[in-house]
């Protein structure tokens, strides 16, 4: 009794993919329901409520198969912007358990951030963007320690912010918290009156770097005198979080950070070249196209027309920076972006991981 | 029309070996304005139309449940004929084409798009954008001309056999996506006892099988059975709707580089090609369909195949946009765009399917004959 259910259910879908082939039935349901049981992780922007002058928070409605997210991790999105498909990891700013099942993240405008300028000035709601579960282990452990040290700067207080939510939602004793954040100046600091309505919960330390000037990591001992006593958080820009790592590495102590995007991608011309797949590394002085350059390194590279038509040659790039040979256009990949490149006109202008 | 040859350059005759790097030039300047231009409004235009493919298809399919009443059949034969032919154009080939690639959406991507046709895309991408599109009509290379079973070109030696050709031009048509899968395949060559056995052709073989056995199940098989009563004339249904998306197909393609006016090349013309050469060999070899925005649709905007060949991996919809560009180059580089109406190329087409089915000289022979019989 208890299999035919399951029995039907397959029969059915077979049945819906024959009558559907050469797509599958998801193709069809997601017109009518991109968000339902079963399809690819999406999400709908249904609401975008500004944080500060460059700053907003998206409401998401994440589709039905979104797994609860342990505070402190962050989500990947996938967000069209002009057209192309760009992906960005931003932590989560909701608690984990939202009454209304809604996550939310906050975005700063970054100069030159072709996703989070287009989030923070150009996205609609109705929107609907991709998504990934969310990951990551910048996360309280389970067990809460007594005496907890969180040092944000700018958009970095958005991973603590969804740990203090969830903390709060428990109703429990928060514990002893210091939060030591940096921002330009006092409008510029996210979930300003949320965070100060929080003081008597917890320590809160702003630094407003236009007037105080920058933290300089040698004087946390003067604003947190018992900060080696604490398990500390840290999430930033990367010099602060490398000046911050050093200062604990050389007293022995552990600082967990998270970074977005640590790879600085070197756009010169040429590169090593990495076929990830094949074991072969190569150096390239970015003057040949790729195809070539795996070629003579014994590489199996499909190919077809070798002048840029029939896209034959296309393999995913899986980090690292190419330029188009015949207009020097630049394209550039972290992994999990899923861009895909033509190797028979790009060279490496920079070092790159090509899986094959 | 001879094919064109190292020596004999005809229509190109008087232009030198820097007009046509010039001409290269100008056309990557005309390639470059698109790409730097296009965005969301081009990703939002292919969504669009496989949005309303889709919905129609599925329309048309439900229509047809109820195909016993004749005007359910009339209205779902039609509709569904007409979503596989925007399948099949506007977006299979298009997709395959990478013209959306640079979308990064993995559904809508030249290496994952699989289309509603008997041919597998990875053969399909195989033997068109890669030896039809690079070697566009060079007799011997480019098995689009003639799909090594007719005479194209007075060239050719002519052989008895050639007198059927317009028949199994006929037949093809209407087999078409067929006829595809087979040239795919390359089955007239692969077919010979010593190559039948080659383990790569027989994955192939393989392969193909399994996509056409797909496509009929569902179209011959499922679809009339979820039609219950209905199932007889769901099956006449979409046996109707393949064979207009066969005929229409076989027709578009047949105008893009059969009328009269369109150059061939031989294999020797081609070795040590310039990219400017490439490109003139684009312009001479293809030829344009004019008509309104319906047309350009149905035709998967084929109907710029002028514009495609220069260019096949920009987006369809920017072909229009171009084309004004491109016809303007062609006359001042003193060339000749050739395009006109669909029943004008079709009968064009055929006219010189026809003709070249007989030896060269016969309809002269017989023109002198009528004269010295009838003397004036
Ligand atoms: S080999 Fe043809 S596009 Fe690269």
């Amino acid at each position: 009794m208890t299999s035919t259910v399951p029995r039907l259910r397959d029969r059915l879908l077979r049945l819906a993919e024959l009558a559907t082939t050469p797509l599958v039935p998801s193709d069809y349901l997601d017109i009518l329901n991109p968000l339902r049981a079963g399809a690819d992780l999406r999400g709908r922007i249904e609401e975008i409520r500004p944080e500060t002058r460059d700053a907003v928070t998206l409401v998401i409605r994440p589709g039905r198969g979104w797994r609860p997210h342990t505070p402190g991790q962050y989500v990947r999105i996938g967000v069209d912007v002009d057209g192309v498909r760009q992906w960005r990891a931003y932590s989560l700013t909701s608690p984990a358990d939202r009454a209304d099942g809604r996550i939310t993240v906050t975005v700063k405008a970054i100069p030159d951030g072709v996703v989070s300028n287009h989030l923070v000035r150009r996205a609609r709601p109705g929107t609907v963007i991709q998504l990934d579960q969310a990951t990551g282990d910048f996360v309280l452990p389970a067990e809460r320690p007594e005496k907890v040290l969180f040092i944000t700067a700018g958009s970095g207080i958005t991973p603590v912010m969804g740990m203090l939510r969830s903390a709060l939602g428990d109703q429990r004793d928060l514990g002893d918290i210091v939060l030591l954040h940096s921002a330009p100046t006092s409008q510029d600091v996210i979930f300003a009156g949320e965070l100060r309505a929080l003081r008597g919960r917890i320590t809160l330390i702003e630094l407003h770097t236009d007037t105080d000037g920058m933290l300089d990591v040698a004087d946390l001992g003067k604003l947190v005198p018992d900060f080696a006593e604490r398990e500390t958080w840290a999430c930033g820009p990367t010099g602060l979080l490398d000046a911050l790592q050093a200062h604990y590495t050389e007293r022995d102590l552990t600082l967990r950070t998270e970074r977005f995007r640590p790879t600085v991608l070197v756009t010169g011309d040429g590169g090593t070249v990495t076929f990830a797949n094949s074991n072969t590394v190569v150096s390239t002085d970015g003057t040949g196209p790729l195809l070539d350059a795996g070629e003579a390194a014994g590489v199996l590279m499909p190919s077809g027309c070798r002048m840029g038509i029939c896209f034959g040659c296309v393999v995913p790039l899986r980090e690292g920076a190419v330029r188009d040979l015949r207009n020097g256009a630049l394209t550039t990949a972290a992994p999990g972006d899923g861009v895909r490149i033509q190797t028979c006109v790009t060279a490496a202008a920079g070092d790159c991981t090509i899986e094959l | 029309m001879t094919a064109l040859t190292a020596t004999s350059r005809g229509p190109v005759e008087h232009l030198s070996a820097e007009d046509i790097e010039l001409l290269g030039k100008e056309l990557d300047a005309i390639r470059q304005q698109i790409l730097d231009s296009r965005g969301e409004r081009d990703a939002a235009y292919i969504r669009k139309v496989i949005d309303a493919q889709r919905k129609l298809e599925l329309t048309s399919r439900g229509i047809l449940l109820f195909s016993l009443f004749p005007p359910a059949w009339l209205v779902g034969t039609a509709g569904l004929g007409i979503a596989k032919i925007l399948e099949n154009m506007e977006i299979g080939h298009n997709i395959m084409h990478g013209q959306w690639d640079w979308m990064r959406d993995p559904k809508i991507h030249s290496t994952t798009w699989e289309w509603d046709n008997a041919s597998p895309s990875a053969q399909w991408k195989h033997s068109h954008n890669e030896l039809h599109h690079t070697y566009t009509n060079v007799i011997g290379k480019d098995n689009d001309l003639g799909y090594g079973i007719m005479r194209v070109d007075e060239d050719q030696k002519w052989h008895p056999i050639y007198l059927g050709q317009p028949l199994w031009n006929f037949v093809n048509a209407c087999i078409f996506e067929y006829g595809i899968a087979a040239y795919d395949l390359e089955l007239g060559k692969n077919l010979h006892k010593r190559r039948r056995k080659n383990p790569e052709f027989q994955a192939r073989l393989k392969q193909a099988l399994k996509k056409i056995r797909g496509q009929m199940t569902k179209d011959y098989v499922i679809h009339p059975l979820l039609s219950g009563p209905s199932a007889l004339t769901t099956l006449t249904a979409n046996l109707t709707a393949n064979l207009i998306r066969n005929l229409w197909t076989h027709s578009v393609i047949m105008c893009g580089h059969f009328p009269e006016g369109v150059q061939t090349f031989s294999k020797k013309s081609i070795d040590g090609e310039s990219r400017g050469e490439w490109y003139l060999r684009q312009m001479l070899g293809s030829a344009n369909i004019s008509g309104g925005p319906l047309m350009h649709l149905m035709t998967g905007n084929l109907s710029y195949q002028i514009e495609h060949h220069l260019f096949p991996d920009l987006p369809s919809n920017r072909y229009q946009e171009i084309a004004p560009k491109v016809q303007e180059l062609f006359e001042r580089y003193g060339l000749t765009y050739v395009s006109g109406s669909l029943p004008k190329q079709v009968a064009s087409a055929w006219g010189k399917v026809i003709r070249l089915s007989l030896p060269n000289d016969l309809l002269d022979k017989l023109g002198k004959l009528t004269k010295a019989v009838k003397p004036a």
